[in-house]
């Protein structure tokens, strides 16, 4: 509420019409922003005023803007996500900015991710991704008790660890060759950790790490920057793990 | 009009099995020659469209999101519920139903809830198979946890995390027919109208939200998964895309909405900070077990640190009114006590739209290492949005909108009254009654999308003819006129209040007068009130751009014109349920305790409205309920 002091801060954001045009910044001034609006609610009231005034919004996607949807895609002074360890730009708040900031907004930046709108990219790579091999290929019904195979709770505890991904392609915006090895590496692992995926996990290596090329993202070279912007902190010994099943797989 | 809901007779225990063997089947290679429309991909959705994918009928799927994988199912924290009764503390099929049914205030079909029941152990071992990573425990078993509303462990759950990882199980078996080729998936596409030809539901008219052209698409069924509406209060837990837009076209179409007036509102989330505040977080119920809720005795200690407050000047208020349940207390109890004391001037914090939630007993007796590992996440998550450590004081809580039990009206095979239009998930008004329970949201969606639809459909699908309306019908043409004439008129108003404006304003209304506690003197507001916003939106509202291109600002404009249409509609039905009964609850209607006071004589019915008109009175059609398996008796936790 109003018993703290607003900031004034200077917001430098990318706008682009549209896939084909060339884009650039353009500066923006957010007033009255007090320590607890959230980084989303600061960039509401910069619209706000911007479509009072007859211009046109920023447009950038969110959704649930409680950290889990993965739709937030903002690369903020630099770090994917605002750079607050294991937060998303929906859960970052001003409270981390002070009076009189500058802030650069950007898109994620990748090849394979190209731009619909200012701070909107298109991710469907990761959805096609996924296609390739991201699952275990069970029918509707027909499966056994839920009991029936044991899996200990270290080996369910790990696979939740890599599943905890929310998609949101922090990794690929962070990483500087673009890659989606961190994401491709969590979905390889949880199913390989498993019992259902292991019936699968030769094909699904080799699948999901072809479309990863097909796609346009880029190769590891153990910058580990992925694991810095992962907004859930998903390890990068997941790549690790993928590196090895791949390598399991050409002699299966 | 009296409703019927083509519930199977005879003994409930057969009643599913029955049903499945008299359903007709669709012969396996007719089925590719259906297209089935499958719009949202929440658990619903995405579940339904990978099953009747893999059956072999044509699916075309929607979102408004950029992948399906980021529908609000995602959201869902505390866990999932079946009868497997793994712990053999006496959980069967007949108890998760008669807990469901009891939850729900009396005021759901006990066929649906025997059949979600029944169907709930077969969803956790789907989701086994997928790859869901459930907790286990050291021997390799799958574990549970309790929740509210029951006295057995029957919560399958991820961490705080399931509801991500059931969608994430859905939406990878989805992926896999996307990559087979029986699902087409359509990306970033809302849908804005449904297209009834002849009386039946053939496609949709959708927006392109990249390009924002308008498409039409034929189908031979349309299925809606679309969720629930409660942001019609504006600040709600739904993420901010959630509306109620494809539900209701649909009504406006001719789909009856029922019991729009049955809306959840969690007592455990962190409070409203401002007025730029855009939506509302809620922390799992769970905390309840460990946290003690109070708020000061004395008004003039409400601007007092909480350490200041003696303990004797501390209103433990849950304790003290249900000793028995404590701060256990169901949702729509305790919900509501906070909001009296709110009303009475104790709240704290910001607004006086507080109370504590407090941890420093649990602390003391467990150590705040326990407490950490049991609640870590939520800790974290409390202080990345206040800024306050819980464990070294207090958290401050407030009751949010959080779920809608109504929606649109649907018989036992999920089909609204306009045949070929199927409603699944929370956008269905069937299994919850007036109050749902915890850990069973997942548990509906789930069930509709990979147990119940694909059966049922294939009964209705055999009674028609595959492609025999085509999207070059009159029909579609005319449903993309009226979106579009809709749009333009949006973009032409060019007035001086934003969208979210109106929307704000139109949340206050629902929230002061159709909220918590409803009063005929509060909805008589709300239904006078809400369509002078109404009319002021039509006249004074700015939205900037074109509709041939990217536009959040028209696409929110669409949802809240929705939004002030439905909301009227639901203070209508709170005003006509003359009684309380589970989320609805009328301050002229309750025991000597404060309790809901039920009336079973004139209100044990599903309150189904059909739509006339903006200026007409919508008219009610009633199907009764019958309670031969769980006997009507006051529901009472204490």
């Amino acid at each position: 509420m109003s018993d703290h002091k607003t900031m004034t801060l200077t917001l430098i954001v990318w706008r682009q019409k549209n896939a084909n045009d060339p884009g650039k910044f353009a500066t923006y001034t957010a007033t009255n922003i007090t320590e607890h609006h959230s980084f989303l609610e600061m960039l509401d009231c910069v619209n706000e005023d911007l479509i009072l005034a007859g211009k046109e919004p920023i447009v950038f996607d969110h959704d649930c803007r409680e950290g889990i949807c993965g739709m937030c895609s903002q690369v903020i002074n630099g770090a994917p996500h605002g750079g607050q360890d294991r937060t998303t730009v929906c859960q970052l708040h001003m409270r981390k900015f002070k009076d009189g900031d500058t802030i650069y907004i950007e898109p994620w930046r990748a090849r394979a991710f190209p731009i619909i709108r200012d701070l909107i990219v298109d991710r469907a790579a990761l959805d096609t991704i996924i296609q390739a091999g991201g699952y275990t290929s069970c029918h509707t019904g027909g499966v056994p008790d839920g009991n029936a195979v044991l899996i200990p709770k270290p080996i369910a505890e790990e696979a939740t660890d890599a599943a905890e991904c929310i998609g949101c392609g922090a990794c690929v915006a962070g990483c500087p060759n673009g890659a989606a090895m961190l994401f491709t590496g969590a979905k390889v692992s949880q199913l390989a950790l498993l019992p259902q995926g292991k019936a699968e996990a030769v094909a699904r290596v080799k699948n999901m790490t072809a479309a990863m090329a097909e796609c346009g993202f880029g190769n590891c070279s153990n910058h580990y920057e992925c694991q810095a912007a992962c907004p859930k902190g998903i390890n990068v010994k997941f790549i690790a793990r993928m590196n090895r099943e791949f390598l399991k797989a050409q002699f299966a | 009009m009296i409703l019927d809901g083509k519930c199977p007779t005879g003994p409930i225990e057969k009643s599913w099995d029955k049903h499945r063997f008299d359903l007709k089947l669709v012969n396996p290679s007719n089925k590719r020659k259906y297209n089935i429309i499958m719009v949202g991909t929440g658990l619903a959705g995405a579940a339904a469209a990978a099953s009747l994918g893999e059956l072999g009928y044509n699916v075309q799927a929607f979102c408004y999101q950029d992948s399906p994988r980021r529908a609000h199912s995602i959201a869902a924290q505390g866990g999932i519920n079946a009868a497997k009764n793994y712990p053999s503390d006496g959980d069967s099929i007949l108890r998760l139903m008669y807990d469901t049914i009891k939850g729900g205030d009396f005021r759901a079909r006990e066929a649906d809830v025997w059949r979600l029941s029944q169907v709930s152990n077969n969803i956790i071992d789907q989701c086994v198979a997928q790859g869901v990573p459930f907790a286990r425990d050291y021997a390799g078993y799958l574990d549970n946890r309790s929740f509210g509303g029951a006295q057995v462990s029957r919560t399958f759950y991820s961490r705080g995390l399931t509801g991500q990882q059931l969608l994430l199980g859905a939406y990878s078996a989805l992926s896999r027919q996307i990559k087979a080729g029986t699902v087409t998936m359509h990306t970033r596409r809302e849908m804005l109208d449904l297209v009834v030809v002849d009386g039946v539901a053939k496609g949709i008219t959708v927006r392109n939200l990249v390009s924002g052209e308008l498409e039409s698409y034929a189908a031979d069924a349309v299925c809606l998964a679309t969720g629930g509406y409660v942001n019609v209060f504006y600040l709600s837990t739904n993420a901010k895309g959630c509306s109620v837009t494809a539900n209701w076209k649909a009504a406006k179409k001719g789909a009856f909405f029922a019991n729009p007036c049955y809306t959840q509102i969690h007592p455990t989330c962190i409070p409203q900070a401002g007025e730029y505040q855009s939506k509302l977080t809620l922390m799992s119920e769970s905390l309840r077990n460990d946290g003690r809720i109070w708020v000061p005795k004395k008004k003039e200690d409400v601007g007092k640190l909480p350490a200041e407050i003696a303990d004797a000047d501390r209103d433990y208020y849950l304790e003290r009114k249900y000793p028995s349940f404590g701060n256990l207390a169901p949702r729509d109890i305790s919900s509501r006590s906070a909001k009296e004391a709110c009303d009475a001037g104790l709240g704290v914090g910001p607004g006086g739209r507080g109370v504590y939630l407090d941890f420093a007993d649990s602390i003391k007796r467990l150590s705040e290492d326990t407490i950490r590992e049991r609640y870590g996440n939520l800790f974290e998550m409390y202080e990345k949005i206040t800024d306050e450590n819980g464990y070294k004081r207090p958290m401050r809580i407030y009751p949010a909108p959080h779920y809608a039990m109504g929606g649109l009206w649907v018989d036992y095979n999920l089909m609204s009254n306009i045949p070929g239009l199927f409603v699944l998930g929370e956008a269905n008004f069937s299994v919850h009654g007036a109050n749902r329970l915890g850990a069973s949201a997942l548990m509906q969606g789930l069930s509709d999308g990979y147990f119940v639809i694909p059966y049922t459909i294939g009964g209705y699908l055999v009674t028609v003819k595959p492609g025999a309306v085509t999207a070059d019908h009159p029909e579609f043409k005319k449903s993309v006129d009226d979106v579009k004439a809709t749009n333009n008129k949006f973009l032409s108003i060019n007035g001086k209040k934003t969208v979210t404006e109106f929307h704000r304003e139109l949340g206050k209304v629902m929230w002061n007068n159709v909220g918590m506690a409803r009063s005929k003197e509060s909805l008589t507001e709300a239904i006078k009130v809400i369509p002078q916003i109404r009319d002021e939106f039509w006249k004074n509202v700015k939205v900037s751009g074109t509709g041939a291109e990217l536009n959040q600002q028209l696409e929110n404009a669409g949802r809240v014109a929705d939004f002030l249409e439905f909301g009227e509609l639901l203070a209508r039905d709170a005003m006509h349920r003359e009684e309380s009964c589970g989320g609805h609850f009328r301050v002229e209607h309750q025991l000597p305790d404060g309790e809901a006071m039920r009336n079973d004589a004139d209100f044990s019915y599903v309150g189904a409205w059909e739509y006339k008109g903006n200026d007409k009175e919508p008219e009610l059609h009633k199907e009764p309920l019958k309670f031969e398996t769980i006997h009507l008796a006051v529901r009472s936790y204490k």
